[in-house]
């Protein structure tokens, strides 16, 4: 191998240490090498290559490490290079996913896709678009946060400021593990009561579902929130005479304000993504349906997995781009979320 | 549940004469109303678990009193033909399977790009990629599955190749050459849909280690790889087998992603690679469309099964995190 090893003759109280550059110089050497194995090989796949390389560093690594440094040091620089490579190796996907998402979205997704049906557009020819879908979706995610937002405050405002006792305890601890229901099951809680009921699927049941999903997670990010307000607020308040409700309606919750709205916003976006119980609870439809609370509706994830299912090549397009559309909603609704909380933190 | 038995005192006649004992006594009409309308809420939650647990039981009671196969241990799910025979085996084995593969994977690979954000990487990279990592967790599941399905699956070949080719042998991952949507596709798509959330959680926690104990491992000349063996990693381990557990929870109860992933096949076999099994989740969305009313109820009970593993797991979970106050990763 070419690197050598360099003892820094200025210091006699420091151990011998590889120089900086090292670890590139080993990363070099060891793609060459692993170059020439595999052509020399005659392996085909380049993930191969990559992998022999991988290793390769990794060996060099440790061997050229423990001859200069010490065992304890070339455990260390494998350490830090096996964390490296379990981030690198988790970004793959990631970006894989988003670039895809995009490259292929962007064929499909123009103002005549977000502004159609898909009525009289069957599944395997190109065309139709998600308006029905979008409008769907809204409905059924603004329904479902007007229920689940207020009650979620409202617990958490009983938890901080009135809770005490088995009661309190019980509702954070369930809170906690309601946070952790499946979505399916939430959905399959309104489906039997709809079969009591003899019901057919229409979206205000969907909301129901998704109600269920959003008021843990608002329960808790507004719980942080009241949390952070300043005892001092309150006392002061209640030392000018004023009831507790007026204190907390008027004092408490708009300090907070800005961290509840956030926890709301990402509720939605939590929500807004959700397909299972969507799929029981509300059935899809090719056809605009602006009433949610009469007949099968569609919803935007919905559609993606119908388009999916239909298993041709512009279908495909479609899910693609009704993805990336859903992507950007819920991403930018996140943005939004959390430039509000630094924008409002409280300093 | 006797934990919804404070609600009896709720509506207590008006109230002249201040209940003894109670701190905040509601005296003013606007109070009374806004801690019963904060209560009730709170209350209502708690019914709305009840009720969950109590019409799952209920509808899923009106299926299994019907079953002609044992509930627990049939191998198949006919619902449609008289009598019924259906059973949860094959699904009760194919979510445990796919979702110790994901914990497998995810684990060890989210722990360390915590590691990596709290204690690696430079100050002014972490922050951004703990916020890219943050955002994916935002992304839907159907998206994760869209994306298992057309990218995912087609890039397996060569891996399943290889690991029948190698490891074919021991029975577990040998490969008919069949597409590749199996057990193990699940449970690598899987994984990756759930190291956003352990990653978010164990980095709360490693952040949380004190600062006096790197540094007195630091000073004593360890190297930052025995500085995280000694300090970091015993300090977080709770908080970390928590975070696996939530992600566990996630798992076992991701629906779309396993749903257009896997070729569902209503058997159990001991190879990963071939198509085939499914999971509570996956079997609930795929049957649900051609299922009678009588199959729909067979499909809740097997939700029932799905509600409280997942139950039991999350709790477990919040138990280990409520030691630890501090860092309740509820919010992640």
């Amino acid at each position: 191998m070419s690197t050598a090893a360099v003892t820094d003759k200025r210091s006699t109280l420091r151990g011998a240490t590889l120089p900086r550059w090292s670890p590139w110089a080993i990363a070099a050497g060891s793609v060459a090498v692993a170059i020439g194995i595999g052509a020399a090989a005659g392996l085909h796949s380049h993930v191969q290559w990559g992998l022999i390389a991988a290793l390769l560093f990794v060996l060099a690594t440790y061997g050229i490490a423990a001859r200069v440094e010490g065992r304890r040091q070339a455990k260390d620089r494998v350490a830090t290079s096996l964390v490296w490579v379990a981030f690198l190796l988790a970004v793959v996907p990631l970006v894989s996913l988003i670039w895809v998402t995009v490259q292929r979205g962007v064929k499909v997704l123009d103002f005549y896709f977000l502004s159609h049906s898909m009525g009289v557009v069957a599944d395997s020819q190109p065309g139709g678009g998600i308006y029905h879908a979008i409008l769907g979706s809204l409905e059924q995610v603004g329904l479902a946060t007007l229920l689940g937002a207020p009650i979620g405050v409202l617990t958490a405002v009983y938890l901080v400021e009135y809770g005490r006792g088995r009661l309190a305890r019980a509702v954070t601890f369930f809170v906690d593990v309601m946070t952790g229901i499946p979505s399916i099951v939430a959905g399959l809680f309104i489906l039997s009561l709809m079969l009591i009921l003899d019901m057919q699927p229409f979206g205000f049941a969907g909301s129901l579902a998704l109600a269920i999903l959003m008021m843990p997670v608002v329960v808790r990010s507004t719980e942080e929130m009241l949390k952070l307000v300043p005892n001092e607020l309150r006392e002061a308040s209640l030392a000018l005479g004023v009831p507790k409700w007026r204190t907390i309606l008027k004092v408490v919750l708009p300090t907070s304000l800005g961290g509840i709205t956030t926890g709301v916003m990402l509720a939605i976006a939590r929500i807004a993504g959700e397909t299972a119980p969507v799929l029981l609870l509300v059935f899809g439809n090719r056809f605009i349906n602006a009433n949610p609370f009469d007949g099968a509706q569609a919803s935007l994830p919905l559609y993606i997995y119908q388009q999916y299912g239909a298993g041709a090549e512009p279908a495909y397009d479609r899910a693609w781009a009704a993805s990336l559309a859903l992507i950007a909603f819920v991403m930018i609704l996140n943005l939004v979320a959390r430039g509000i909380a630094r924008w409002k933190s409280p300093r | 549940m006797d934990i919804t038995t404070p609600d009896t005192q709720e509506p207590h006649p008006a109230p002249r004469p201040p209940a003894p004992g109670r701190k905040h006594t509601a005296t003013r009409p606007g109070d009374r109303i806004f801690l019963g309308l904060s209560r009730g809420a709170g209350i209502l939650l708690l019914v709305i678990m009840a009720a969950i647990a109590a019409f799952l039981a209920y509808r899923a009671s009106l299926a299994i009193t019907k079953d002609h196969g044992n509930f627990l241990t049939t191998l198949e799910w006919n619902t449609g033909v008289t009598p019924p025979v259906f059973g949860i085996a094959v699904l009760a084995f194919g979510t445990v399977v796919s979702s110790v593969i994901a914990m497998v994977l995810a684990v060890p690979v989210a722990v360390a790009i915590a590691l990596f954000l709290t204690h690696y990487a430079p100050r002014k990279v972490s922050g951004p990629i703990a916020y890219v990592i943050d955002l994916l967790a935002a992304v839907p599941s159907i998206v994760y599955g869209l994306w298992g399905a057309l990218v995912l699956v087609p890039n397996l070949n060569g891996l399943f190749g290889w690991l029948d080719t190698y490891l074919g042998w021991t029975g577990v991952f040998s490969w008919d050459g069949g597409a590749p949507r199996s057990m193990l596709t699940v449970g690598i798509l899987l994984a990756i849909m759930i190291l956003p959330i352990i990653t978010n959680v164990s980095r709360e926690v490693f952040r949380q280690v004190p600062r006096m104990h790197e540094e007195a491992a630091l000073a004593l000349g360890a190297t930052r790889w025995e500085v995280v063996r000694m300090a970091v990693l015993p300090f977080g381990r709770s908080g970390v087998v928590s975070a696996s557990m939530l992600g566990l929870g996630r798992a076992l109860g991701e629906t779309m992603a396993v749903a257009t992933v896997l070729s569902p096949d209503f058997l159990i076999h001991g190879s990963l690679l071939n198509p085939g099994g499914g999971t509570f989740a996956q079997n609930i969305a795929s049957k649900f469309s051609e299922a009678s009313e009588f199959g729909r109820d067979a499909l809740i009970a097997s939700g029932l099964v799905l509600f409280v593993i997942t139950l039991l797991v999350n709790g477990a979970a919040r138990m280990i995190i409520a030691r630890r106050k501090e860092y309740s990763g509820a919010n992640a």
